[in-house]
Order: C-alpha cells, then structure tokens, then sequence
C-alpha cells in the first residue's frame, strides 16, 4: 500500500515537470527532392550515398548528414535558414560540380518553410528503358545503356549487373541472385540483355524485386535503373 | 588580570610569526610535485616517468584492449551475446579505428616536453641522458606511426605548443603534414636514434637498437606499397598529399625497408633469432608468444604484463575454452574462423579446403577428429585450439551433435540437456560442452578456439589473477617477412625467398619454395597465417589497397570459401566454421567415426563491406572546427 502511494505520488511529480513546454520548437520545414538528369531520376544503392547541409552562424563546422534512398530522394526536416547543399568528393555514381581547388561546390538554398529541390547532376551513363520481365524460373532484362559524359572525364564501364533480391532493398550487397557482363563483353550498348535464374526463397514468394546496376570503373557507387517488381 | 595576560600572550605571538619576509613564508617547495629540474637528476625518477610513456603507446590489437580488438575481418567469429553487432553489420563506418584525437595529442605534448627537459637536464650522466632521449624520440616515432597507419598524414608537432591567451589561436594551428613526410619522419628518427639504443636482445620491453630499425622496417614497408599500390586506387588520395604517396617513391621506400631488415638479420642490432625451442613445432610457435626469458631471442619489442604486479590482462579468461575455464561463464569468446584455418597450407606448399565431402558428394569418415587437420602448416595448430586439441591437460569438447543415417543432425541446445539416442532410453551427450550450438555463447560457434596467447599457467583464466602473457609488437618473424616482400617488391626473387623459407621452414614447410614460386599471392599468404591476430591483417589489406576487394559487402558463399586458397583478393565478408559431428548408425562400418560440416554460425548475417572511404578513418567535426586548416579524408 505504501509502495504505491509514492508510485503515485511519483507519477503526480513527473506529470507537473512534463507540462512545461519545450525550449525550442522541433524544425519543421522539409527539405525533399530527388537526383535527377534532364528528368530522369537516377538510382542509387540505398544508404550508400551521402549528402550534407552546412548552415553557418553556429560556431562548429559540422555537417547535417543524410543519404539517398534507392530511387535517388532524399528528404530532410530542417529549421527555416540559409543552407549550403554538397555531395562529398568521390561520391556517387555521377560528377559534381567541384571548385577550383578540387573541392565539391555547394548549392545554396534558403528554407522557408517546406521545399522541394531536385538535383541535377551529370551521371556518367545512363540505364535507359530498363525492361525486366520474368519467364518461367528465369528474370531477363533488357535495356539500353546511355554514355553522357564523354572527353577526358568519361569513364569505361566495369561491368552491368541484374539483380534480384526478395525484399525492395536490391543491390550488390542485397541479393539473392545476380548475373552479369563485363565493360568489354558488351557488343550492342543499345541493346543489352541479361538472364539470371531465381532460386528457391524461404518463405516462398511469387514475385521478385529486380533493377539493373551499372560499375563504372573507378567509381565506387553503382548507378541504378528504377526497381520493377515482377511477378513470378 | 587573567584577560590582559592572555591578550599580551596573543599580540607576542602575532608578532613573533608577522615578522617573517613574505617570500619566505609564501614560498614552499611543493610536496606533491616533483620539480623538472629535480626529476631529471635521477636516472631512477626518469625511468619511472618514462614508464608511463611506455603504458600510453597505442597498438591495433591489444591484450589490454580486451579480446574483441582482435575479432573481426571474417578471421574469427565472437561467441559474446554483447558482441554478435561484429558479425551482423553490414560494413564500418568511416570513423572506425580512429584514435582519441585530443587525447593523442595530449600524449604527443607529454612526449615533446620529455624530450625537450631530458636535454635540458644537467645532472644525469651523458650516457643515461642519450639513451633516455632516444627512447623518448622512439615512442614518439612509434605513435606516429601509429596515427598515419589510421589517419594518413596528421600534423607533425615536434614541440610542446604554448598558447599565449591572446585570442587569437590560429598560430597554433598546423596543417595535416603529407603521409610521406611522417613516414620520412619515422624513418629518419630511426637512422638518429638507433645507435644510443642498446644492443641486446634480452631488453624487451624498453626501446633498443633493434626495436628502432624494426620499426623503421615495418614503416618503411608501409610506405612503399602504399606508394605501389595506391596506384591502382587513385580516388584514395588528396591532392595536397595528405593521404596517398607518389609511386615514384615505392622502390627507395623498400630499399629501407630492405636495409633496415637486414642490419637485424645480420646481426647489428644483437643476436635475434627465430624461436626454435621445442620439438613439436606448433608447440613450438605456441609458447614463442608464452616465453618471456632470455631463451626467446625472437620478441624485440613487446608489452610487458606482470601477475600479481598490477598489470595484467583478461585475454585468456575471455578466450579459455569453456569445458576447461577457471571461471564457469567467462571463457570462449573468440573463435577462428575457417576461413582463416583453411588457408594454412599443408606439407607440400600446395592450398586445399579441409577435405569433408568425396569426388561423389559422400561425407568423408575420420576416426579421429584430428585427422582432418594432419599434413598441415604446424602454425595452425600452434595459433588456433582444434578440436581434440588439449589446454592444461583438459581435451576440449567441440562436437555438434550425432549425424544418424538419413543424414540429419540430433542434437541438443545445451551439453547439459542430455537426449536419448533414437532407438535407445539412457539420456546421452549429443553435443559437445565447448558447442558448437548457434547462438550459445561462451563456446565456439565456428568449431574452433584460440590458441595463440592463451596462457597455460596456473590460475590464469581467473578474473581476479589474470594473465601475464606479453605482446609482442615487433618480432624477428615478422622482420624476415619484411625483408622477403620488400625484397620481392624490388625485383630480388631469390633474396625474397631466402628469407621468407626461413619463416616457411620453422612452420615445418621444408620443401623451399623456389625464387620463382614467390608471388604477391605468396608474400600476403604468409604474413596473414604468420601474423594471424598479431594486429597486421587491417593495415596490410590497406596498405596493400586490397581491403575494398577482400571485404566487398558480398556474403561469402561456400564456393567462395572453398575455392582460391590463398589468393590476395579472395573474398572474406563473412566467417564460417567447420563442425565436427559424430555418425551414428548402429551396424554401419562408419558408426562412432567423425564427419565434418562447413558452417554459417547463424548469429552471422551481415557481411563485411569495406568501402574506399575506409582507407583513411574520418577526423572528427570537433577537430577540424578547432582547426580549420586540417582537410577531410577522401571519399567521406
């Protein structure tokens, strides 16, 4: 009987000292958008690559970090202000504008409150009219692959890859199947076709997520084609 | 009457002290602070702050850093409900394995303010002044050799910094220093160093001549295949130099290297040799790491422990089997995986899996459990605890459970929860006390127990007694090894293989290997099952710009794990285990015999991914806001 008359007092405490209202109010402007070339969205591996916002005025030069989810969105809440939007140095399978000195360029942006920004930036290919389809045990896919950037900074592509995984998260690291072709084994960029067999899930499912990853060479990110769900 | 008495008494007495000078009476020598000038007059009061710089030295792994700082990289598995995050995450981030920024320097101060009062001092006899000194640059050197494996280049502070409290800080702030240039610095404190260092092989703990050039070995190893091999990662650099070394360097790098190893191996740093004490040669390479007399000529350079002294360590508590432990529930926690144990070649210098399936797919029936691992590298059985294997005379249990004969496992989650066999009443055993069970902690989940280090005396798998077992930081082994590669890296293949048979032949490889069997293949094969858990394997993969292949992200399948023994850039993301298991199928020929099962301990379901911003570890927000000047690591 004692025990719980100091829970209830205690409880009574604790809801006097929770009334009080906080010092600040949550940020509440949100700051979304996509990586996008001329309207294309371009796919990335999820949690892979990263962006920061940089505000002044705080003392500390440390960044509000984030990354890109699969289809190339990012969203992050924010209070209202002046941002400096970058993409760190090797990051992404694309080039970003970088200063004289080597230094990614920022992108200003002023919050006020919520706002939708799209990224523009030069990828160095492109996976276009990414076709996947399933035929019997088997997912075939077949698309067209896009050189954008040419001259002294394009790049050859190490290979392209399908993947295949049982949940959405579809990547070099999440896969239960994957088939692939070398930069120079490919004839036709304009048609280029892969086959890779599915094999036995636990539990069992009737249908797969697939997309396909490109590897350029000397780039650590993958560049991804949009992730199809396909019915077995 | 009695008032003006004790009045006249009070003023006599205030006066009396009054009268004293101010100086003299404000002005006493403190009793709990040793004065410079007092300090550095006594070898004996130097040694002893000395001692304390000795303690703070850093290593990568340590057996006072606890048992987990050598788990991870797919080499073991850890049996710890607290630690299974080592096998579930998918990769690091980018500020693992770095240091204490402010508390590095904080030590780099200390080390600049011994050295400046050791030279300053009047007192100390030339001979203990020098040596004293040296030892003071040698730890110096040492830890940052320590901070550019992990950082790349940091600023390179050679004086204590004073601040002025004007304000204004930014004189103090010095930029990153190239990776290079510290190398160079390690290097040439080395060469100024060496000869006011003992030559003497039995000196173990403190710096002597062999420990500067073994150090001056290892770095200047370092350099030269971060300056080859960074090459072939050119986003793993920045361009001030910071992180990343021109390739035009690599061969005046390994011709140090080269020359620094030989002027131990010749002899000019004292009589080291390899441990060569025991008949058994595992035993042998087992109790290198046990034997702290002046029978072992091998050590140079090591952490010293002490039992009942106060400085011991919980390495063998932690990692004692666990049917044989001296603490009931503490014990078993780090497991070689087989990965590692399938890469210790057999007799012939020729990789193979453990055999556990014939050409047609059949289970392979040992009469023992031992029999599976015979004709190997004897360093396999001197660095990991088989099954069958004894410590202090208990025979450790590991066992899965009965194979009946359709081929599926009857087993137990618990030794203790005894079963009876199909086909019989009596409650039996059907696993082994030291696991395998998936999941079940403290017992081997990969089959396998550690051996190297593990301290066979008496008591010392209790937590209140500990273990003395030193390591060993810098050792001749490893200095024939570097004298092999940097050799190879030069193009002298049968200098290479020379020195690396040496190594080969007191693991009982006898067949030499000839000039030209020594490839790049060969020279990281032999440092990762010679160094196993000796704190090289994340700084060879780096500097060999291999990390990001080996530990790709990709789950390691068993194809991966049975095929290209012995390969540089063989994946490695996950480890496995191998788990003996008994047959039983009463009639058969084979019933009682032992048949083995290559294993993914459950608890493992994330895969290393080691990423290019990995190379470098990140420099704190914190720091570069105290000091803008310092730039970020590449790739972050």
């Amino acid at each position: 009987m004692k025990i719980f008359s100091y829970v209830l007092l205690l409880t009574f405490i604790t809801c006097l000292f929770s009334c009080k209202k906080d010092n600040y109010a949550p940020p509440a402007s949100q700051l979304s958008g996509a990586l996008m070339y001329k309207g294309d969205s371009i796919g990335v591996e999820y949690d892979r690559v990263p962006f920061q916002l940089y505000q002044y005025g705080f003392g500390k030069v440390g960044a509000i970090d984030g990354t890109f989810d699969q289809n190339g969105s990012y969203h992050a809440l924010l209070f209202d202000g002046e941002y400096k939007f970058i993409i760190p140095g090797g990051q992404g399978p694309f080039l970003w504008k970088q200063t004289a000195s080597g230094d990614p360029d920022s992108l200003s942006i002023t919050m006020k409150g919520n706002q939708n920004l799209n990224i523009e930036v030069m990828p160095y290919y492109m996976i276009r009219n990414a076709k996947i389809s399933a035929s019997g045990t088997n997912v075939t896919a077949t698309f067209k692959i896009d050189q954008i950037i040419t001259g002294p900074d394009a790049k050859d592509i190490e290979n392209v890859t399908v993947f295949i995984n049982n949940t959405q998260f579809v990547s070099g690291t999440n896969n239960i199947g994957k088939a692939s072709l070398n930069g120079s084994e490919i004839t036709d960029p304009d048609n280029v076709s892969l086959t890779v067999a599915v094999p036995s899930m636990t539990p069992a499912q009737n249908y797969v997520f697939a997309r396909v990853g490109l590897k350029i060479s000397g780039v650590e990110d993958l560049l991804f084609s949009p992730l199809q769900k396909i019915p077995l | 009457m009695k008032k003006i008495f004790y009045f006249s008494i009070f003023a006599l007495l205030l006066i009396s002290t009054g009268c004293k000078k101010d100086s003299s009476f404000l002005d006493i020598p403190p009793i709990q602070v040793i004065p410079d000038e007092v300090a550095f007059s006594d070898p004996a009061l130097v040694l002893s702050i000395l001692g304390d710089l000795y303690n703070r030295q850093l290593d990568f792994s340590s057996l006072d850093n606890g048992w987990s700082s050598f788990a991870d990289f797919s080499e073991s598995f850890p049996s710890d409900n607290g630690s299974y995050n080592i096998v579930k995450r998918t990769g690091w981030g980018y500020g693992e394995w770095g240091i204490n920024w402010f508390g590095s320097y904080q030590y780099i101060r200390d080390l600049n303010l011994f050295i400046a009062r050791d030279s300053a001092s009047t007192q100390l006899s030339t001979e203990d002044k020098s040596r004293f000194l040296a030892e003071g640059r040698f730890l110096r050197a040492n830890f940052y050799f320590e901070l550019v494996k992990r950082m790349g280049g940091v600023p390179l502070i050679l004086q204590s910094l004073v601040y002025d409290l004007k304000g204004d800080p930014t004189y103090l702030q010095t930029p990153r220093a190239k990776e290079s240039d510290i190398y160079d610095f390690i290097i040439s404190e080395a060469e100024a160093i060496k000869n006011d260092l003992p030559s003497d092989p039995n000196e173990k703990s403190r710096a002597t001549k062999g420990a500067a050039l073994a150090m001056e070995s290892r770095a200047a190893l370092y350099a030269g295949s971060i300056a080859k091999y960074g090459a072939t990662t050119p986003q793993v650099s920045l361009s001030g130099g910071e992180v990343g070394i021109p390739s035009a360097k690599a061969d005046d790098y390994y011709k140090i290297a080269l020359r620094a190893s030989e002027e131990i191996i010749n002899g000019n740093a004292g009589g080291y040799k390899l441990y060569q004490v025991l008949p058994n040669l595992a035993d042998n390479f087992a109790a290198l790491f046990l034997d702290k007399s002046s029978v072992n000529q091998e050590s140079i350079f090591i952490e010293d422990f002490k039992a009942n002294g106060g400085k011991t360590h919980a390495f063998t508590t932690n990692d004692q089997p666990y049917s044989n432990s001296d603490e009931g529930d503490d014990a078993g926690r780090l497991n070689p995986s087989l990965n590692l144990v399938e890469s210790f070649e057999k007799l012939d210098n020729t990789y193979a899996p453990l055999p556990t399936k014939d050409a047609s797919g059949n289970p392979i029936y040992y009469s023992n459990q031992q029999e599976i691992f015979a004709g190997r590298d004897a360093r396999l059985s001197g660095t990991v605890l088989l099954p069958g294997d004894y410590f202090k005379s208990g025979q450790v249990d590991i066992w899965g459970g009965y194979v009946l004969a359709d081929k599926s496992v009857f087993t137990s989650d618990n030794a203790r929860n005894t079963k009876p066999l199909p086909g019989t009443n009596t409650p039996v055993q059907v696993v082994g006390s030291d696991g395998p069970v998936n999941g079940l902690q403290y017992r081997t989940q990969t089959g396998f127990y550690i051996r190297k280090y593990l301290d066979p005396t008496v008591g010392s798998g209790r937590r209140g007694r500990g273990s003395d077992v030193a390591f060993i930081r810098y050792r001749y082994g490893e200095i024939l090894l570097n004298a092999a590669e940097a050799a190879f890296e030069l193009g002298d293949h049968v200098k290479a293989a020379t020195y690396m048979n040496q190594v080969r032949a007191r693991a009982g490889l006898v067949i030499p290997l000839t000039p030209d069997e020594v490839t790049f293949d060969r020279v990281v094969h032999e440092r990762r099952v010679e160094l196993a858990f000796e704190g090289h394997l994340l700084y060879d993969y780096k500097r060999w710009r291999i990390a990001h292949i080996v530990w790709d992200g990709v789950p390691t399948t068993l194809s991966d794990l049975l095929t290209n023994i012995g390969k540089a850039k063989k994946r490695s993301t996950q480890p496995w285990g191998l788990w003996p298991y008994k047959y039983y199928n009463p009639g058969d020929p084979n019933n009682g015999k032992w048949l083995f099962r290559e294993v993914l301990p459950a608890q493992v379901t994330g895969a290393n991914l080691f990423q290019l911003g990995n190379y470098y570890s990140s420099i704190g927000d914190d720091v570069r806001a105290a000091n803008p000047k310092i730039v970020r690591q590449p790739n972050q």
